[in-house]
């Protein structure tokens, strides 16, 4: 390759709004329900239905832009979106075309170099999600689901100024950390209530002009997203380098093959065919609405960072992995604000939180204990009713089931054995079986006395506080 | 008086005072059907059980005391484009030939809820599309008062089925004059409301922005009572407009003493038949005789107000009519091979021409290329057409003129050209873009003995200007007759033409 | 008539308005577009400089509901209007997968 490239990148981020219901009915966003069980003549498009608007979809819409430094819509419309598709019982999609909710704004992402950098917000939109496809192997026919239909989206267009899929990757991070700060979603992009489309071009470095862009749709991570934009990035420059043209389509990623494919068919004419739905009336954003919904916008990461230092006085590392998710936060605070000791707070969510997280491949959205619990457990190791690895022991459980840990510790017969009789003869027995350590300690080898410890430890299951065990075997010993 | 002959104010005194029960009502309507319909056709559907089984359990609540007012046990027809829940609903298509709505239309349940009983379904235009009642894939209905005729449309099944005593009163829809015009063909009130007065929450769009649901009635009396049950706030309609005054009877007043009328000099030009201008004219003067002041004006921009009209409610119609792809409900075609042959086949059959040709231009007008210049143009006329009526009411109470520019035109003489059918509506249509109320009512016949029909505009929200109007004029008027054929001993004609 | 619509023109409708017309009916179809389109552009005479287009006749904006779930299943009512059922699913051609 001659030439040098570079890779331009816009987004279309679709993020389902957490509303209870969904943006034209009084139908359930329940996830998960038996097909077709939550919907109703609007969602499902029988004839004569007409929407009426979700206001909650209103307020989440308004508050991802303001948090994003958009320019709000103070008259904002709706229109429909004209194409056939079995997901869509109207086959019209209600969006916003001509006069969407919030535009020009803008977000801050930290670049590899450590820089910041601006990405430009074009647009965000709300509109409806559609209903669900499954393909039926045996009977070679499709089966249609609407319990997602009209499940309440916002679409983020981005201006074309990402240049990497790390940039891309790290505006997806701050759009995340955003929403789930309002909790105007939870943004799972495996579940899909996060979904990516990647606009993209390449053009000679210090071109001024963009090129041709393609649009790659079934995006459902971040590892997909990176591949697909080598692989697209690498597909373009081919066919630029071959003397060719890339052709503006929308293409579909399929990222086991690692390959996309052009989705275009002549049934396809991608004209829309815009125009304002006369079923619904006009959005008017008043001064007070806005207020309201400024006022009641949430502290988001870095000003929550910023209170971190001054009032916990915990390290800027630990700062930055618990702020990371919203929900980690807010146990972190709630439990904190039970036991007031934030240092230990973070330690258990920093150490074994962060390891079983790990162990078990799960989000810190998922996380299940409640802070209740944690500051519980805090609270019975330092009362030294439990010692350190019962307390591991137990958090392990709750980090499963959001157990009572005190109430556990109680059915499980995990307290420690403050019974110094029954801790003397164990130790008894301990030195007796291990005549080598004890002489080696008594020989002054210091570090003997800690197998002896473990030893011990061993023999109690755990169940005895190590630093009596320490003490009376030095008392032991020396006899 | 038989039942068939009375209006829904006269029946429900009638059942109140124990002459007749609702089921009685009933059961003579029914009869009538069984013994008329096979010559009109008015309906699509007729609920033989549900009607009786209504009947028993509103004269049970007559009885208790728990309905009262004036359509308590009064047999309706609905217009086959409204949702009534398991019951079959049509839109006189093909394409939803074995519908069974989950759930019925929200003016439909305040006539139920005000104890009227619903009969069955009318027939009208496929989608409401049409100005006869010819694009039916049910059949043609016939004018009771000369079955060579059409009935007017698209409700002509429910003006048909009013003026031939095969029901009390009917409920219709009116995008373009859809009530007005078949009112006046049959001879019978039909009122459109202002736009957002009557929920349209269970009736199957045609043009959203320009439907209304309204009433077709035997006189300006009831055509009050039915509009009084039938409009509410409904916040399952966005556009429904909250309203304090929707108590229509109290404007049942004769008098017209100092009303402002103005009649467009644009509606009475080329194209208008001599003998309904004359009998316009005359309706005029009458209401001017009984204190009214008439005066001639421009309007201006009648003829822009169909080109416009098209333009929008194709547009409109063809994204409305794009739910009906053969997938979640009504007809799907045999034999396919893959998606979009099946969308195609479904919709190319289940389909009519005239549909067919709304949803083609429809779609051509919101496409690429061209939405600025047709859709938002229309769009930019319809305010201007807003603003001529916004001047037009700053002079005037109510604007007056004909309904449609002849009589009821005889059966197959309409389709052939769709221009010359559309320029039928030249009078009705404008009424819709600017989301007015218009009600019609009989103001003569012509030479051939069918009615003519005479049209009072008002100005949004207005509508009690209108039956006042409506009222008086009716009244000096004189009984004009329930139907057709010979004379009755109160003057009113009946019977069956030969 | 001024306005000629072509074959091509009348087959990218029928795509976008998921219509198939026979031989005869595209003829027909073309003949009646070109007519209603020389008809609509009559609207080009009126000097709309300046005019807002009207969707909406009143000024009625923010119509909202509640985020309150007041829905029912209504599944089994809603699929007796189905074509074709399977697994209280709509049944359709097998989409592009």
């Amino acid at each position: 390759m001659s030439k040098q490239y570079e890779t331009v990148i816009g987004l279309e981020v679709h993020v389902e709004l957490a509303t209870k219901t969904k943006i034209f009915c009084g139908c359930s966003t329940t996830f998960g329900a038996a097909p077709n069980t939550q919907t109703c003549p609007v969602c499902s498009g029988m004839p004569g239905s007409l929407p009426v608007l979700n206001r909650k979809v209103l307020e989440y819409a308004i508050a991802v832009g303001l948090a994003t430094n958009c320019e709000i819509t103070r008259y904002a419309k709706f229109d429909r979106k004209n194409y056939f598709y079995p997901d869509n019982p109207q086959n019209y999609q209600i969006s916003q075309l001509y006069l969407p909710i919030c535009r020009n704004g803008w977000v801050e992402i930290e670049t590899k170099k450590g820089g910041l950098k601006r990405v430009g917000i074009h647009e965000i939109h709300m509109e409806e999600d559609a209903g669900k496809l499954i393909h039926d192997e045996w009977e070679d026919c499709s089966l249609v689901d609407y319990n997602r239909s009209g499940v309440p989206l916002i679409e983020i267009v981005s201006k074309p100024d990402m240049r990497s899929a790390e940039e891309v990757i790290a505006y997806l991070e701050k759009l995340r950390l955003l929403i789930q700060y309002l909790g105007a979603s939870d943004c799972k992009l495996q579940e899909g209530s996060m979904r990516a489309d990647v606009n993209l071009s390449v053009r000679e470095v210090g071109a001024k002009q963009l090129g041709t862009r393609t649009e790659m749709k079934n995006l459902n991570s971040f590892k997909a997203i990176s591949r697909a934009i080598a692989g697209e990035t690498e597909r373009q420059i081919d066919l630029i380098e071959a003397g060719e043209r890339v052709i503006q389509e929308t293409r579909r990623w399929d990222d086991t093959k690692g390959e996309s494919y052009a989705m275009r068919s002549k049934e396809d004419a991608q004209d829309y065919r815009y125009f304002p739905d006369p079923d619904l009336v006009p959005v008017a954003v008043s001064d007070e609405m806005l207020k309201k919904i400024r006022a009641a916008q949430p502290e988001f990461r870095n000003e929550k960072m910023q209170r971190y230092r001054e009032e916990f006085g915990i390290p800027d590392y630990d700062i930055e992995i618990i702020t990371e998710s919203k929900h980690m936060a807010d146990i972190f605070e709630a439990a904190t604000a039970i036991c007031g000791q934030p240092k230990k707070v973070s330690n258990w969510l920093m150490g074994e939180t962060l390891r079983l997280m790990k162990e078990r491949e799960t989000d810190a959205e998922d996380l299940r204990f409640s802070p209740e619990h944690l500051a519980k457990l805090i609270w019975l190791a330092d009362k030294k009713l439990i010692t350190g690895s019962v307390a591991k022991e137990v958090f392990e459980v709750m980090f499963e089931e959001n157990v009572d840990p005190e109430r556990y510790v109680e059915e499980m017969g995990l307290k420690t054995v403050n019974d110094e009789d029954s801790l003397r003869k164990t130790i008894a027995e301990v030195i007796a079986a291990n005549p080598q350590s004890v002489a080696d300690y008594r020989s002054g080898k210091e570090k003997a006395i800690g197998f002896l410890v473990g030893q011990t430890m061993k023999a109690m299951k755990g169940k005895a506080d190590p630093a009596a065990v320490n003490q009376i075997l030095r008392e032991e010993i020396v006899k | 008086m038989e039942v068939t002959d009375m209006t829904a104010v006269e029946l429900s005194a009638a059942i109140r005072d124990g002459q007749v029960t609702a089921v009685e009502a009933a059961e003579e309507m029914l009869a009538r059907i069984e013994e008329r319909d096979g010559i009109y056709n008015c309906y699509v559907t007729v609920d033989r059980e549900g009607a009786l089984a209504q009947a028993r359990a509103v004269q049970e609540k007559i009885d208790a005391g728990e309905l009262t007012g004036p359509l308590a046990g009064v047999p309706v027809a609905i217009k086959d484009n409204l949702c009534t829940e398991g019951l079959l609903t049509t839109c006189a298509s093909r394409m939803l030939e074995n519908f069974v709505p989950t759930y019925t239309a929200e003016a439909v349940m305040n006539l139920r809820r005000a104890g009227a009983v619903i009969l069955g379904k009318t027939n009208m235009d496929e989608f409401a599309m049409g100005s006869t009642t010819e694009t039916s894939a049910y059949g043609v209905t016939r004018n009771p008062w000369n079955p060579a005729h059409v009935p007017g449309g698209s409700s002509g099944g429910s003006a048909a089925a009013v003026a031939a005593g095969e029901c009390c009163f009917a409920l219709g829809s009116d995008t373009g004059g859809s009530i007005r015009q078949p009112a006046a063909y049959c001879g019978m009130v039909g009122m459109k409301p202002t736009y957002g007065t009557v929920s349209r929450y269970g009736l199957i769009a045609y043009g959203s922005s320009l439907d209304q649901i309204g009433p077709l009635t035997k006189d300006v009396t009831d055509c009050a009572a039915v509009l009084e049950a039938i409009s509410s706030y409904d916040k399952k309609d966005s556009t429904s407009v909250k309203r304090q005054d929707t108590d229509f009877t109290s404007a049942l007043v004769e008098d017209v003493q100092g009303l402002r009328i103005g009649i467009p000099n644009d509606y009475l030009g080329e194209g208008l038949d001599a003998e309904v201008r004359a009998a316009v004219l005359q309706a005029a003067e009458e209401l001017a005789r009984s204190g009214a002041v008439v005066e001639r004006f421009d309007l201006s921009l009648v003829e822009y107000a169909i080109p416009a009209y098209y333009t929008i409610a194709a547009a409109e119609a063809s994204s409305n009519l794009e739910r009906f792809d053969g997938i979640k409900y009504g007809y799907r075609t045999k034999e396919y091979t893959g998606l979009h042959n099946m969308y195609k086949k479904s919709r190319s059959e289940g389909f009519g021409e005239e549909v067919k040709r709304r949803i083609m231009l429809g779609s051509f007008v919101l496409s690429s290329g061209y939405y600025d210049a047709y859709y938002l143009k229309a769009l930019r006329v319809k305010a201007l057409i807003k603003k001529a009526f916004d001047e037009a009411f700053a002079k005037y109470d109510v604007i007056l003129g004909p309904v449609a520019p002849t009589t009821a035109p005889r059966l197959g003489e309409s389709l052939a050209d769709p221009i010359k059918m559309y320029l039928g509506d030249i009078y009705t249509i404008a009424v819709n873009l600017a989301g007015l109320p218009g009600i019609s009512l009989p103001c003569g016949k012509d030479r051939n003995g069918l009615p003519i029909g005479l049209q009072l505009i008002g100005d949004c929200f207005q509508e009690k200007k209108l039956i006042r109007a409506a009222y008086t004029y009716e009244k000096s008027r004189g009984p004009f007759g329930i139907g057709p054929g010979t004379e009755k001993q109160d003057g009113r004609t009946g019977g069956i033409p030969s | 008539m001024a306005n000629i619509i072509s074959d091509e023109t009348i087959e990218y409708v029928g795509i976008l308005a998921k219509l198939e017309l026979s031989q005869g009916e595209q003829e027909q179809a073309k003949a009646d577009m070109g007519r209603m389109l020389d008809y609509i552009d009559k609207l080009g005479e009126l000097d709309t400089t300046g005019v807002e287009p009207m969707s909406h006749v009143f000024p009625v904006q923010n119509v909202f509901r509640e985020d309150v779930v007041t829905n029912n299943d209504m599944r089994e009512q809603m699929l007796l209007n189905a074509p074709e059922e399977k697994d209280g699913m709509f049944v359709v051609p097998k989409t592009f997968l």
